[in-house]
């Protein structure tokens, strides 16, 4: 029950105000934005999310119908193909966006968190990826399977992940790194809304117009 | 639909890879460097898009237009 004054609070109105404090509202759903934004090398963040969205989508329609699915079913096929896409486009869109923010600094200002949690999402997502080549169940993943286990091997982690081994990779794929990479990609929304977006940088050092 | 030309013969023609994928990947050598031309196609198209995403102009909205 909600009071006020001095008695102690329940632990939902301390989160909630919490919450509250470290997102208010306005910030966490804007309906402007800095003149500066308008440039198109602002627009891959969103069309990676985008990506990512279409990603999500294809590949739970893929995870309900099992891995062999798109081996025998033309829509299956189909399905496979906007997955794969989407993971080619989200990484393209991805690989941009870190360049534009690496090139503008974007970690000034306070946003260190902001970068590093996209440069870490970018990090996961690349597992995440490989571990769809192998849930192919074909020849190609099983090719793929057995030269990496020697690239895993070397790194000493291969007694924990072991690519050989099609259902441990299954579950990386289809449920803990997606898990992991939506994670990331939601606290780097939340800190991009909470700090706003970087600004150009200063252009101090360029001449300055003759009146 | 009788009478109508069946578009199966031309339809594999209109969405063909424009390069041959169906045989081993052409790969770059440079000393220790060694790249798929596949991959090198995508950084490169990632770099056009990259410059073009700064030189272009992006549409303003000025005051009091309409959303």
């Amino acid at each position: 029950m909600s009071t006020h004054g001095s008695a102690p609070r329940s632990w939902t109105a301390r989160v909630r105000d919490t919450a509250v404090r470290a997102m208010p509202p306005e910030r966490l759903l804007p309906d402007e934005q800095p003149a500066y934004m308008s440039s198109w090398v602002y627009i891959f963040g969103v069309l990676t999310l985008a990506s990512l969205s279409v990603i999500i989508g294809s590949g739970v329609i893929l995870a309900l119908k099992g891995p062999a699915w798109w081996h025998y079913t033309g829509v299956g096929h189909f399905f496979n193909s906007v997955h794969l896409w989407a993971v080619e486009l989200f990484f393209f869109f991805m690989v941009i966006h870190l360049w534009a923010k690496f090139f503008m600094a974007a970690w000034r200002g306070g946003r260190a968190r902001t970068w590093a949690s996209g440069a870490v999402t970018f990090l996961v997502a690349i597992p995440c990826a490989f571990t769809g080549y192998l849930s192919q169940q074909n020849f190609d993943s099983q090719w793929i399977a057995t030269q990496a286990k020697d690239g895993i091997n070397s790194t000493g982690i291969g007694a924990f992940f072991n690519v050989l081994n099609f259902g441990q990779m299954y579950t990386y794929h289809v449920l803990l790194l997606p898990v992991v990479v939506v994670a990331l990609v939601v606290a780097h929304v939340l800190l991009v809304r909470r700090h706003g977006i970087v600004p150009p940088l200063p252009l101090a050092d360029l001449p300055k117009p003759s009146p | 639909m009788a009478g109508m030309r069946q578009p199966h013969s031309l339809a594999p023609v209109l969405v063909a890879a424009l390069v041959n994928l169906n045989r081993p990947a052409t790969y770059a050598h440079a000393g220790v460097f060694q790249m798929s031309v596949a991959n090198l196609v995508v950084i490169g198209l990632m770099v056009v898009v990259f410059a073009a995403a700064i030189a272009l102009p992006f549409r303003r909205r000025h005051k009091g237009e309409q959303r």
